[in-house]
């Protein structure tokens, strides 16, 4: 992997150096920005905001709920067994199953939903620096064209004490 | 100092907050080795015992009929009452968006996991024969007969998996940014289990992203799981006929029980923490207190509850339940009924309502320890003396615990301390990340970005 970054100590110099790699002509998609904590008091901390997470967890509840009284439905009715004078199938003490199923389908649909979207295993061979551990916020670029890259090492000059590395 | 207006993170940097909380796990100090010495030797004289009473029947206890829920399901109920002070605690924190939370939330979310466990185990350990525990799962036998899903232990089954695994997913997500910092803070080997735990965490917008709408999620979901757990763990109790068992306060009086002693076991967890790990830079007199704030309004919750449901009972007169009403008021049980209220609310009621002990951390630990102890004394005599004076006196018994079941739930607690030091030794007890994110930050992620944070140049 080849790429152009450099580190800056606060948000307000890796903001500047976010816009004006948007300035020469640099997408979203193509600018690498990472820190080691939240930094959405800054624009390029919303960058790819947008999730369906929320949805995607009640669809999960959803396949809980049916799963659980499909388990419900079929253990009840298929060995049925008398108790107390119950129903076979009694929806109030299925209530608790389904809800408690119901709950389980959400977490663990947003869970793996986490872990596909945010890219969890995928991170080797990707532009870091462990200065991002100490509070460094890390802006730059992978595979920059070798024709810009003189553009971009300008573009990141932001602070004099910024640090520009090519790796 | 002013305690009140000082915050972690405005005044540590990041690379002071990662010296600081990741020294226990680089370094290891002979205080660890004899910790673990000590508490494992106990969870080890335990495990004998148990193997003990497996081998030798459930004769060796003191458990006999009419009295066959003891010390095993006092500790279950206790434990997973506990385990409210971490989940429960942190995802109301967390969606309330209570700054002082952050040096909280993951000592909480680990007592919850670890006591969940425990008390997972106690319906094991009360088992005679405890290889055979599956049954308890919904699958179909080679015998045709599939767990009645119309028994409160089953519903246990479920609820209790369901909230442990969410407490689980709840304490693992926000580890995965603390355990890339330990990556690259570390060689060799733990570099690489580190690596790996990181599963490839970088730090992108996206992925904070991601997680902080995960952990919103997870905040909003495992909160009525967490009541459901003690819910159901009344409805053990509640829907059986045994006189002061059958009451519909039975729900919300255990919910409330639970985070009462939640929040005491997690005032109790952080001192020693404080202690044992030098925290004193982050683990505030301010968040004792405010846990000690929590601690009092249970305790007059709780009291109101008892108020409640005795008043009902001695109005009732119902010869069965008054029966058992005044074994624990003036006979057999009333010196631990007696204990069971100063502990659970006259000490925390006096101590956490007079400032200048709530303020202090001795103050708080003081009622907290109250609390634990009334607590368990609580469950024991929910359980005990309604078991011993069922409606006829045939039925009618006394119980004596033995010293097995004395040992193996005594040993509990030394188990969860076992737990809490291995775990702080292999993960940043404190959540790194959430220290270093600035209070009441512009936006906070739900508002506009302000201008001044869009630099000098917007295309």
């Amino acid at each position: 992997m080849k790429a152009v970054y450099a580190l800056y100590d606060d948000g307000r110099a890796a903001q500047q150096a976010v816009n004006r790699l948007r300035a020469a002509g640099l997408t979203d998609p193509e600018i690498t920005v990472l820190s080691g904590r939240p930094m959405e008091e800054f624009e390029f901390g919303h960058i790819d905001k947008a999730t369906w997470m929320w949805w995607i967890a009640c669809g999960g509840g959803l396949i809980g709920l049916s799963g659980a009284t499909a388990l419900a439905w079929v253990t009840e009715t298929w060995w049925p067994m008398n108790v107390g004078g119950l129903p076979t199938f009694a929806w109030w003490p299925n209530l608790i199953i389904m809800f408690e199923l119901t709950m389980l389908g959400a977490i663990i649909a947003t869970v793996v939903t986490l872990a596909i979207t945010a890219g969890f295993g995928r991170g080797k061979g990707r532009l870091y620096d462990p200065a991002v551990s100490d509070g460094k916020i890390l802006v730059g670029v992978e595979d920059p064209p070798s024709a810009r890259l003189e553009a971009l090492q300008s573009a990141l000059s932001v602070t004099q004490d910024a640090v520009i590395k090519i790796v | 100092m002013d305690y009140r207006l000082s915050t972690v993170n405005r005044r540590q940097s990041d690379a002071q907050i990662n010296s600081d909380l990741l020294r226990p796990l680089l370094r290891t100090s002979w205080r660890f080795y004899l910790l673990v010495l000590v508490f494992g030797s106990i969870v080890l004289a335990a495990v004998g015992a148990w193997l003990y009473q497996v081998n030798s029947g459930f004769g060796v206890t003191g458990i006999r009929w009419p009295i066959f829920w003891a010390f095993y399901v006092t500790s279950f109920v206790f434990w997973i009452g506990i385990s409210h002070a971490g989940t429960l605690i942190s995802a109301i924190l967390r969606l309330v968006q209570a700054e002082w939370r952050r040096p909280v939330t993951r000592c909480a979310e680990v007592i919850t996991v670890f006591a969940l466990m425990i008390g997972a185990m106690f319906p094991i350990v009360h088992l005679g024969r405890p290889w055979l525990f599956f049954w308890l799962a919904p699958y179909p036998s080679e015998r045709l007969i599939w767990p009645n899903f119309r028994s409160p232990l089953v519903w246990d089954f479920f609820a209790i998996n369901t909230y442990l695994t969410g407490s689980v997913l709840f304490l693992l997500l926000p580890m995965i940014p603390d355990f890339a910092v330990v990556r690259d803070k570390s060689t060799g080997l733990r570099r690489r289990i580190y690596g790996l735990l990181a599963m490839g965490w970088r730090g992108t917008p996206k992925q904070w992203h991601r997680l902080e709408t995960a952990m919103s999620i997870m905040a909003v979901v495992i909160l009525p799981v967490a009541v459901s757990v003690h819910t159901i763990v009344s409805f053990d109790f509640s829907m059986a006929p045994v006189p002061m068992w059958q009451s519909t306060i039975f729900g919300p009086y255990f919910v409330a029980g639970a985070i009462f002693s939640g929040i005491a076991g997690l005032i109790i967890a952080m001192a020693f923490l404080r202690k044992f790990l030098h925290l004193e830079r982050y683990l505030l007199p301010m968040h004792f207190e405010n846990l000690g704030k929590l601690l009092l309004v249970m305790a007059v919750l709780w009291g109101y509850f008892v108020f409640n449901e005795r008043l009902v009972t001695y109005y009732g007169n119902e010869p069965a339940h008054m029966a058992v009403f005044w074994q624990t008021q003036r006979e057999n049980f009333a010196p631990l009924y007696w204990t069971m209220v100063t502990g659970n609310f006259v000490i925390p009621v006096i101590l956490m309502g007079l400032k200048w002990t709530r303020r202090t951390i001795t103050g708080c630990v003081i009622a907290s320890l109250g609390v634990v102890v009334g607590m368990w004394l609580e469950r024991f005599l929910i359980i005990v003396p309604s078991l011993g004076h069922k409606y006829l006196p045939y039925a009618f018994g006394h119980y004596r615990p033995r010293p097995i079941e004395v040992l193996i739930a005594g040993a509990t607690f030394a188990a969860i301390t076992l737990l809490y030091v291995l775990f702080a030794k292999v993960v940043p007890i404190i959540s790194m990340w959430e220290l270093k994110t600035p209070e009441h930050a512009p936006g906070g992620g739900h508002g506009e970005v302000p201008e001044a944070a869009l630099g000098e140049v917007r295309p």
